[in-house]
């Protein structure tokens, strides 16, 4: 019997941990190692060069301001998007008055439209998201510019995504815009499983929205908030402000390097520029910024568990 | 869980949890789990080959035998891959030029595929050793060709070069090209590593009808320039407009500037990353013109955040006159540019009558380039085939289908011309020899691309470096990148 026990463990386990071995260990393995070589991507040949991509990668202006930016969106994006996805769910599910013979705790009036409409960005891909978005912020024929020209003020065509000091906020903007819907349903479906007595008793208390708010439904949703804090922060150093920053910037990651972030700078490194090794290197460093938030995530954000 | 089905299968566990000493413990488990997963991993080193492993590949395809009609001894029965960049060109000509292939070797398979995606397609076969025999490396997605060449990874093309052309035996094949593409295929020294099919006009592109309506000519010294954009200013017309987010379409006409002004020599200079190369008199002087129209409000409002498709967009409805673009632009915006448009190049303005080189000092060069890798299994195959494409007969069905020029001089006989096209046509008549062709932007993309392009000319055409600063922070990326010893330098030989 004990052997097939042994058997039976290591069926269940093989699999799974060859699998993540393989696409998931193995390749970071491999990165690490190629950052210590002069590989080009281009050919099959390469020698170690030691440290050097890293010490390039120290030196190198570029990187620096790449990480700058990335840093911004793994802080501010979290920040903004959950707070507002918070807000909104809170009106759909909790924030509406009383109507004359409905439940007590309710939300604003067409909530369930409104649930609707925040999640319709998250059915777009983030390609067209961006492409769309590139077309609004045309300052010529754009729909901003226009709308700006339209109530009367001409003199205001700023040139967004053409403006160093605003691109940046452009993109963020796109990315909050796209991702808000997707945390305004995964903290409804929080919300609605706190029980309503809790709310009611609250109420009887006289307790305001905020208060409600405060007291009540964050401490209850707690974990929720936090691993969205940590989904969002991966999304805000990954894939997702890549392709914004790629399809909608100027160059991309302009104008000169104003919105230019370490994904980008990984595949212009890889695939333009044919330094496959520097590209990894700074691969390295996005993978330990991307571990140093999401530790710091779940430092900051550990508190007891509410039973309910 | 494992730790459960582990106390079930014991007969010796207790109830209350417990389980017997020769079981596997929760702890076990977890400890033994995680030691496999680190004994797997360096295993799995000698299982997978890395993924810039691969060998040799296989053995290559055997000569066949040399006739005059296969000057180049392709083995008839051999296989022939070709892979195409299906962009603004289509992939029709090539189609064409293959079935030209077959009928020549009918017991040869032809393995043709057109792609977006040249880089992820072939980037791992070449590092595995199988790449096709034939490539148009293009597009976004393009190889870049400085590290191929550098790490040997493409065939010389001199034999097919020096091979009789398929038209004429008496003539070789290098003998019917058009100036300039020999020379652009070379990177330091004699072999050819690249046959740039498509042939490009750049310039200042304008309508001539917008132009005879504000009852002027193409200006050739800068005080016309600024007269005729002044005028255009007071119908409502800006004068220039670019690809605002993409600001290295300005050195499409900026750079032939250059060339007019101070010679050939200050771009050679730029070319070859020389120190002070942009401190040239020559070059200060085309940047303060450049920067005056933006200073006067010549170029059209807006335009730095206007990508290529949206600044042609706005050219073509008549919001700007001049755009620096090159022959493309009457392929790309068919669909805006308005039936009585009367598409028009000019090469550059110049100063004034002091410049070095004559007015109609055009750049013109390949497009389109077509590689045969070091390690193909068929590369004469690869290179007949572009041998076929080179022909008069394809090169015309190419310019007929596709609306641009190809590497072989000549074939626009007997097909009808777009404007545009004939307008390139006469633009390259009237320049002469006086064709430049700058090489930044195939030597280093980066540099020309992303720093001197949208930190220097960016800057400074969105108004927010002066010239000055423009010219010394693209000295210093120059200086930059030839000091970098991770990119490979070239010289104009």
């Amino acid at each position: 019997m004990q052997h097939g026990k042994y058997r039976f463990i290591v069926g269940f386990l093989a699999l799974p941990l060859g699998l993540y071995a393989l696409f998931v260990i193995w390749p970071f393995i491999q990165s690490i190692y190629y950052s210590f070589t002069d590989w080009t991507g281009l050919s099959p040949e390469f020698k170690t060069v030691g440290f050097d991509n890293y010490t390039k990668m120290f030196h190198d202006d570029v990187f620096w301001k790449s990480l700058q930016h990335s840093l911004l969106f793994a802080v501010l994006l979290p920040v903004v998007t959950i707070s507002l996805a918070l807000f909104l769910s809170f009106m759909i599910n909790v924030g509406g008055r009383r109507r004359r013979g409905g439940p007590a705790i309710t939300g604003v009036r067409g909530s369930s439209f409104y649930k609707i409409v925040y999640f319709f960005p998250q059915v777009l891909s983030i390609a067209i998201v961006a492409l769309l978005f590139a077309f609004a912020y045309n300052p010529d024929s754009g729909a901003i510019n226009s709308v700006l020209r339209g109530v009367g003020l001409d003199s205001l065509q700023p040139l967004w995504l053409g403006d160093p000091n605003l691109a940046l906020w452009c993109v963020m903007a796109v990315l909050v815009w796209s991702t808000v819907g997707f945390f305004v349903v995964l903290f409804s479906a929080g919300m609605a499983s706190i029980p309503a007595d809790l709310y009611e008793a609250a109420l009887l208390d006289g307790a305001g929205r905020a208060s409600t708010f405060f007291k009540i439904t964050l401490p209850l949703l707690w974990d929720t908030v936090q691993s969205g804090w940590v989904y969002m922060g991966i999304l805000a150093l990954g894939a997702e402000s890549f392709a914004v920053v790629q399809i909608m910037t100027t160059g991309p990651g302009g104008p000169d390097y104003s919105t230019t972030v370490l994904v980008l700078y990984v595949y212009q490194k890889a695939f333009r520029d044919g330094q496959a090794a520097y590209a990894t290197t700074i691969g390295v460093a996005l993978l330990v910024v991307t571990l140093l938030f999401a530790a710091v995530v779940m430092r900051l954000g550990r508190r007891e568990r509410l039973e309910f | 869980m494992g730790s459960t089905s582990a106390e079930h299968s014991s007969p010796k566990s207790g109830t209350d949890g417990q389980i017997a000493p020769s079981g596997v413990g929760r702890r076990d488990l977890i400890k033994r789990s995680a030691a496999l997963g680190l004994v797997s991993v360096p295993a799995m080193g000698f299982l997978s080959s890395c993924a810039s492993g691969g060998g040799d590949g296989e053995e290559k395809a055997k000569a066949g035998k040399k006739t005059d009609k296969n000057p180049l001894a392709v083995n008839e029965t051999a296989q022939m891959e070709f892979v195409l960049f299906d962009g603004g060109f289509g992939k029709e000509y090539a189609e064409d030029a293959v079935k030209v292939y077959e009928k020549a070797f009918p017991k040869a398979k032809v393995k043709f595929s057109a792609t977006q995606k040249i880089q992820s397609t072939l980037q791992p076969r070449f590092n595995g050793g199988t790449p096709p025999d034939l490539i148009d490396n293009s597009g976004a997605e393009q190889m870049d060709m400085g590290v191929l060449v550098g790490k040997n990874q493409l065939a010389d093309l001199t034999p097919l070069l020096d091979a009789p052309s398929y038209d004429d035996p008496s003539k070789k094949v290098r003998d019917t090209l058009r100036p300039g593409i020999v020379e652009m295929g070379q990177f330091d020294g004699e072999p050819v590593w690249i046959m740039y099919y498509a042939y490009t006009v750049y310039g200042v592109w304008y309508s001539q009808k917008a132009l005879d309506r504000l009852d002027e000519k193409y200006p050739e010294t800068w005080d016309e320039m600024l007269a005729v954009c002044a005028k255009a200013k007071k119908k409502g017309m800006a004068g220039w407009t670019y690809a605002g987010k993409y600001p290295y379409y300005i050195p499409f006409s900026l750079y032939p500037m250059i060339g007019k002004v101070g010679g050939r020599e200050v771009l050679d200079a730029i070319d070859n990353l020389e120190p002070n190369a942009w401190k040239h008199p020559a070059v200060k002087a085309c940047f303060e013109a450049y920067y005056e129209l933006q200073q006067k409000g010549y170029v059209l409002k807006g335009t730095p955040g206007l990508d290529h498709i949206q600044s042609q967009t706005a050219w073509a409805k008549g919001e700007a006159l001049f755009i620096p673009n090159g022959s493309w632009v009457e392929n790309e915006s068919a669909n805006v540019i308005p039936k009585d448009f009367d598409l028009a190049v000019s090469a550059p303005t110049g100063i004034d009558s002091s410049d070095k080189m004559p007015f109609g000092t055009i750049w013109a060069s390949g497009g389109e380039p077509f590689i045969v890798p070091a390690k193909a299994k068929n590369g004469t195959g690869g290179m007949e085939q572009l041998r076929i494409m080179l022909s008069e007969a394809s090169s015309k069905n190419f310019t007929a289908k596709v609306k641009s020029l190809t590497a072989f001089n000549g074939g626009t006989d007997g097909i009808s011309l777009t404007p545009g096209l004939k307008s390139g046509v006469a633009a390259l008549e009237k320049a002469g020899d006086n064709v430049v062709n700058p090489r930044l932007q195939d030597w280093y993309v980066k540099l020309q691309k992303e720093q001197i392009g949208v930190s220097g000319l960016g800057e400074m055409m969105a108004g927010r470096a002066t010239p000055a600063e423009a010219i010394k922070k693209i000295q210093g990326y120059a200086d930059a990148a030839a000091k970098d010893d991770s990119i490979k330098h070239y010289k104009h030989q």
